[in-house]
This record gives structure tokens, C-alpha cells and sequence, in this order.
């Protein structure tokens, strides 16, 4: 039991969001959601890191409630990417990874041998810790915002479609290689996704979502061979596997 | 990157220099200078350079506050202390300064020395005012004297706006001499004049010893059911002067029955018409009257180009700074409270609608005349520009970058140090660059309040009818305008991040 949500409820301007939605993810496993657009899983996130509050429920981080007094030190074994990365672009790529830990005490030789390990990790260039943001690719700029999402090694990451935004090419070498940071850091991990190809292929368990509810949970196997209602199937078929269209 | 960092070196070293000069006149006037003011036009002018020269020549230092303004303006900063003597006008006293009083002649001493006035009475000639017209459309028109006026209710009066208010003015002469006229409109005294030349309108009124009178050859009409009372000169000081400056008190009393109508014409003619400065045609009566060779300093161009350029960087730089030391916090308040910042950016707009004169102008009763009335109104001026530019750049950082920052676990002051205003400092800047255009230009009205600066020669400029004098304010503050601007262009390199003007 690591991250406990309980009976969240959750609605902006009278459409509810998420209702009465219960879940334990699983320490050192990744876990997918998945949905329709609409169906609350970045809503899900976005009350984990504390960016909203739950109209009820309760959310439980390693046996401890989140609450106000507790957020910041919360976030800070959390570390948290979102599509667009949400890079800083007056600082760069160095300087975004330094900023949380210089704000933490950590000393220069600390910040740069971590940040050698991260470049090493995410196969980035050395080179480019000296770019801006807008001097960077789409692919590194994801690499930056992962790395920096990682200085402080925290035990959960949470990512919100991290590789919506890239080109094809570049978004299948990151699979790829995102696969094998999950494996080797045996990490908690919670990752958004809308495509069913990246949620199988990511997803030691799937949760899929509709209209802030949880339809159903398990493999792909399961979604294929036991789905809980017409909708699994429906949602399944929609997305067109590669060999489909050949 | 070393250039520009050069560059700034420069001039915040010129911007040091500048402000060093500026605290040496800001202090040098003690109580141990007597302050002379003027009104707005010719006249007065020449009369307080007499007395600012006289008291100079008694080895104490004077020092002459030009063109103030109107008789309200000049007679509040007597009793205030704000100035020691200027010159008025009997009628002026009697019938509007005192008007609530019951003053006549007789005991109009007495009345002043109340108010801790004292009177130097008469200089010698009367100024009063009168009703004129070019003489070939008063004779086209058969109009000889002011009830004749009665029979051409078409005609279109353009008076000063003094004389407009003033119970003295035209609103008992409209009704003493039951005038029909509808067309009536308020004007600079000097405009007025070149109004008339080009026939935009028909009549004025006038100083009886205008210059102009004879310059334009207009016709005075005849005050013909004598509703103009006496304007006698006189001189108006403050009572304490009696026993802080003996000798100025005993000089100006010489002035007494010393300057005749004619003379007063001749003088103003002078200035007016030849073109002479006040300082020279006082020198020359103090000379001719007294054998004392007067040490006036003729102004050249440069000498008032750098005092006028001292006086508006003081205003300007004064203002804009506080300016922007108060509405960046409140900016940053505005964005955190939104509540809060509606009412802020509110406040500040509903400043900026008020006309920049009426603002000054407010600011006189509050904190009399001078520069700091103008830089409390320069100041709350230029608010709005930065606090909205402020406002605006935090809010429009987009969200995942804000959010991003607070899930990594900053804490807000990070935050806005460290993210958000690095971020929205091109806004910020872009916000405090409009202020300061706005107000290098807004600065030129602080010399109707007498704060000096590039407007005091447009004042001159037009009083005078020189254009070369109007450009010498007029050029001065567009190019400062340019150089502001350029000046923010260039430190948007080194306050903009990097990374942010790639």
C-alpha cells in the first residue's frame, strides 16, 4: 500500500469529475489510467501533487493524510512531468535541475554529480545543460523535464502524457527507454495516458476510466477476455492496433 | 555583455552627478533667500524681477519664482510662506482676494495686516482692466464705448480666465452693462491677443498697460457707466519680513510712486515687443532710478537649457522612482489577491482619467506650489502603466510553468522570485518605460505650479508669443522622452533573462 485514494469526489462548476473514485497503487509497480478525454484521470494526478483539493475523500501517502501541513514535504518525494514539461525557459537546462535542490541545501559537487547520473540515465548530451529551453528538441526538452522530475530521487513519479506532444519517432525511442528507467529504479509509478498501445506496453495494471468513474482494472488480457461491461470492449476496439490497418 | 554593463556603469555615474546638483538647489534655498513670486503675465513678471534684483543688490540672496499662475495661487503661497512679496493689484484685492471683507481703500492696510500682510502702495500706476477691440471693426461697427457693445450681440468674446471667474470679471460686467452676449470663451491672456489679430474673435479684455494696446492699435472702449474700479500696483509681502530682512522691506518701499503709467507701458513694450528679457528691463529702471548697476546674470541659451533640464529630472526621476518602488508590490498584491488587485488596478485607473493639469492643480491646496506637489502628481500618474503591466505579466506566465514550480515544492516567495517576476519582468519593464514617457511629458505642466522644469519656457514661449522659446521646452522634453526610451530598450538586454529573448 503506498498511494491510497478513498471515496474522491470531485466537480468543477456543478460536473462532477471524479465520483467516489477508491484505488491503492501499488509500491514499485506503474500503473496506467486511461480514458476518454473527460473521464478524471489528470484530475487524479493533479489532487495527488496537491494542485486541487478533493470536495471528499481522502488521500493517503504512505499511511500519512495529505493535508496542508504536510504538502510540501509530500511533494518533495514526488516528482511530477506533464506534456508540455513545464520547463522554466529563463533558466537552463542546468539551472531547472538545480533549482529545487539548491532550495533543498544540497552543495555544488552534490547537484553536479546527480545531474551526471541523470544525463547518464536519460542519454542526454552534456552539452545541452547549457541550452535554454528554446534552444532544445521536444525529446530533450521531456528528457530535461524527467531528470529534473528525479533530482531528488523521490519515491513516486507521476506523469500526466508525457509524450503526447512528440513526433512518432522520438516518442517510440522514449518508450523505450523510459521502460527500462521505470525497470532499474523500481520506482512508483502513475502515468496518464490516452493511447491503449502506450498504457499496455507501460502498464503492469491498467485502470481504465469513464466519466470520473472506474470501469475496470487488471491486464489487457483481462480488459480483452473479462470486460465488466459493453463499454470495455468499445473502448478497446477503438483504438486501432498497426496490424489492424496492414 | 561587457559593453552593456559599461554602459550602465556610465550612467549611473551621470544619473549620480545629476542627482548631487539636484539636492544642492534643492537645499540651497534656506531661510536666508527671500522668494519672489509672479504671476503669468508680462507685467508682473518684470515687477518681481525689480524687487528679486533690488533685494540683491542689498547683498541678499533673492531668488524669483516665475509665472506661478493666477491671483488665488500667488496670494495662498504668500500666506503660506511659500513665497515672501509678490506685486497685485488694488482692485484685485478689494474686490476678490477680500472681496468677503468689506476692504475699502481706507482701510485696506489694516485688512492685509490681519492676514500678517504687509502693502507697498501705490508703485505709481493703474492697471485696470478694460474691454478692447481693433479699432478699424470698433469703427466699422460704430463702437465707441462698452454699452455700445449691447447693440452687436453677434460679436465673440474671448476673455482670460481669470477675468471669467473673478466677481470683478465679466460675469458683473454682463450684468452691470446688461450685455446680450452668448459667445463668450476662456483663453491664455496672451493667446487672446493673437485671437484677435486673426479675427477669431471680435473682443477682449485687457490691461490698460498692455504693450500690445498700441502694437495691435486696438480700441479701448470706454468704461462708460465706470464699472472698472482702480488697479493700482502695488506690492504684497509678508509682515515677518519686517524684522527677518529690514533692508528689502526699506528698498521696496522706495518703489513707491516710482513707476508711471507711461513707464510701465514703455517696460512691458520692452519685453513684449523688442524682445528684451525681464532681467535686462528691470536692471535698466533699478539703474535709472536708483544709479545702482543691477548684477543680474543674463540667461543664455545653455545656462537655461542645463537649470530647466536639472529641474525636470528632478521631477521626473523623484516621481518615477517612487513610482515604481510602490507599484510593483502592488502589482504583485493584485495578482496573489484578485480581489484586492480589481480595487488596486481600479483605483490607479480612476487616477489616470483625472486630466494631468486638474491632478496638478489638486495637489496645491494639499501641498501648496512647487515640486512637490507636481512629483505627488507625477507620481500618482505614472502607477497605473506599472501596476497593470505588473499584474498582467504574472498572470499571463502560463500554467504549467506556475504549476510546475509549485510541484517541484518551492515555496511562493521562490517562486515569485526565482520564476515569476524573471518571467514577466519584459511586461514590468515594458509597464515602467510607458510611465516614464508619460511622464517626461506630463512633467512640462508641473511650471504652471511653479515646480520649473522644460515647461517654464513653453509658459514663457507663449506668454511672450516666441516660438523659438516654446521649442526650447518643447524639443528639450521629446528628446529626454527618446532618450528614456532608448535608455529602457537597452537595459531590457541586461534585466530580461536570456532565455527569454531567444
Amino acid at each position: 500500500m503506498s498511494i491510497s485514494l478513498k471515496n474522491i469526489s470531485k466537480s468543477f462548476n456543478s460536473s462532477l469529475a471524479l465520483k467516489e473514485f477508491s484505488f491503492n497503487f501499488t509500491k514499485g509497480k506503474t500503473t496506467v489510467l486511461i480514458g476518454p478525454s473527460g473521464c478524471g484521470k489528470s484530475t487524479l494526478l493533479r489532487l495527488i501533487v496537491g494542485l486541487m483539493k478533493q470536495d471528499s475523500g481522502t488521500i493517503t501517502i504512505d499511511n500519512e493524510l495529505l493535508s496542508n501541513s504536510n504538502l510540501s514535504s509530500i511533494r518533495e518525494r514526488i516528482g511530477y512531468v506533464i506534456q508540455d514539461g513545464g520547463l522554466f525557459p529563463h533558466l537552463t537546462a542546468r539551472e531547472n535541475l538545480s533549482l529545487m535542490p539548491i532550495y533543498t541545501g544540497w552543495n555544488n559537487d552534490k547537484i553536479s554529480n546527480r545531474i551526471n547520473e541523470l544525463t547518464r540515465l536519460t542519454n542526454f548530451p552534456d552539452d545541452g545543460l547549457e541550452h535554454y529551453p528554446a534552444e532544445l528538441s521536444g525529446g530533450q526538452k521531456q528528457r530535461v523535464s524527467l531528470m529534473r522530475a528525479l533530482m531528488l530521487n523521490p519515491e513516486f513519479l507521476l506523469f500526466d502524457e508525457p509524450l503526447g506532444a512528440l513526433d512518432p519517432l522520438i516518442r517510440f525511442d522514449l518508450q523505450n527507454e523510459l521502460k527500462e528507467i521505470f525497470k532499474s529504479l523500481n520506482k512508483t509509478v502513475i502515468l496518464v495516458t490516452h493511447d491503449l498501445n502506450e498504457a499496455v506496453f507501460f502498464g503492469d495494471e491498467i485502470l481504465l476510466m469513464k466519466d470520473g468513474s472506474l470501469i475496470q482494472h487488471g491486464t489487457i488480457t483481462d480488459f480483452l477476455n473479462n470486460p465488466v461491461e459493453p463499454f470495455v470492449t468499445k473502448f478497446i476496439k477503438s483504438q486501432r492496433s498497426t496490424i489492424e490497418i496492414n | 555583455m561587457k559593453l552593456i554593463k559599461q554602459n550602465t556603469l556610465w550612467f549611473s555615474t551621470l544619473l549620480l552627478i545629476v542627482f548631487i546638483n539636484l539636492s544642492s538647489i534643492a537645499f540651497s534655498q534656506s531661510d536666508k533667500t527671500i522668494k519672489i513670486g509672479s504671476k503669468k503675465f508680462t507685467e508682473n513678471v518684470i515687477l518681481s524681477e525689480i524687487v528679486t534684483q533690488l533685494a540683491r543688490s542689498n547683498n541678499v540672496n533673492s531668488i524669483h519664482i516665475r509665472e506661478l499662475g493666477g491671483t488665488r495661487i500667488l496670494w495662498n503661497a504668500l500666506l503660506k510662506g511659500e513665497i515672501d512679496i509678490y506685486p497685485d493689484y488694488t482692485g484685485t484685492i478689494i474686490e476678490e482676494i477680500l472681496a468677503d471683507e468689506n476692504v475699502t481703500y481706507k482701510n485696506l492696510k489694516d485688512k492685509l495686516s490681519k492676514h500678517g500682510i504687509g502693502i507697498v502702495y501705490p508703485l505709481g500706476f493703474n492697471n485696470t482692466y478694460a474691454i478692447g477691440m481693433k479699432t478699424e471693426e470698433a469703427e466699422k461697427s460704430g463702437i465707441e464705448e462698452i454699452s455700445d457693445l449691447r447693440k452687436h450681440p453677434n460679436l465673440k468674446f474671448g476673455f482670460t480666465n481669470e477675468f471669467m471667474d473673478r466677481k470683478d470679471g465679466w460675469r458683473g460686467l454682463q450684468k452691470f452693462y446688461n450685455l446680450p452676449h452668448s459667445n463668450v470663451t476662456g483663453m491664455d491672456h496672451d493667446i487672446a491677443y493673437r485671437g484677435l489679430a486673426s479675427s477669431s474673435i471680435d473682443v477682449i479684455d485687457l490691461y490698460s498697460t498692455d504693450a500690445e494696446i498700441n502694437y495691435y492699435n486696438l480700441k479701448v472702449l470706454k468704461d462708460d457707466l465706470q464699472y472698472f474700479t482702480d488697479y493700482q500696483a502695488v506690492l504684497l509681502y509678508r509682515k515677518d519680513l519686517e524684522k527677518t530682512f529690514p533692508k528689502v522691506i526699506d528698498a521696496i518701499k522706495k518703489l513707491k510712486n516710482s513707476i508711471p503709467e507711461s513707464l510701465m507701458i514703455k517696460m512691458n513694450s520692452e519685453v513684449k515687443i523688442n524682445g528684451k528679457s525681464e532681467e535686462e528691463v528691470a536692471a535698466q529702471f533699478i539703474k535709472n532710478k536708483f544709479s545702482i548697476e543691477s548684477n543680474y546674470v543674463e540667461s543664455t541659451f545653455l545656462r537655461r537649457l542645463w537649470h530647466n533640464t536639472k529641474e525636470h529630472l528632478y521631477l521626473v526621476l523623484i516621481s518615477l522612482s517612487a513610482a515604481i518602488l510602490v507599484s510593483i508590490p502592488l502589482g504583485i498584491s493584485s495578482y496573489k489577491n484578485k480581489k484586492l488587485g480589481r480595487f488596486i488596478i481600479g483605483i490607479t485607473g480612476i487616477i489616470q482619467t483625472v486630466p494631468s493639469l486638474a491632478l496638478l492643480v489638486f495637489m496645491i491646496p494639499l501641498l501648496g506650489i512647487g515640486s512637490s506637489p507636481a512629483i505627488v502628481a507625477l507620481f500618482l500618474y505614472s502607477l497605473l502603466p506599472i501596476v497593470r503591466n505588473t499584474f498582467t505579466g504574472l498572470e499571463d506566465i502560463p500554467t504549467s510553468i506556475k504549476e510546475s514550480a509549485i510541484v517541484l515544492g518551492l515555496s511562493p516567495f521562490v517562486i515569485l522570485k526565482k520564476i515569476e517576476l524573471p518571467l514577466a519582468s519584459r511586461s514590468i519593464l515594458a509597464g515602467i518605460k510607458t510611465s516614464a514617457v508619460i511622464n517626461v511629458g506630463t512633467a512640462t505642466l508641473g511650471a504652471l505650479i511653479g515646480a520649473g522644469g522644460y515647461g517654464q519656457p513653453i509658459l514663457t514661449g507663449i506668454r511672450l508669443d516666441s516660438v523659438p522659446l516654446i521649442l526650447e521646452g518643447a524639443v528639450p522634453a521629446a528628446l529626454l522622452a527618446l532618450i528614456v526610451q532608448w535608455m529602457f530598450d537597452l537595459s531590457e538586454k541586461v534585466i530580461v533573462p536570456k532565455g527569454l529573448r531567444i
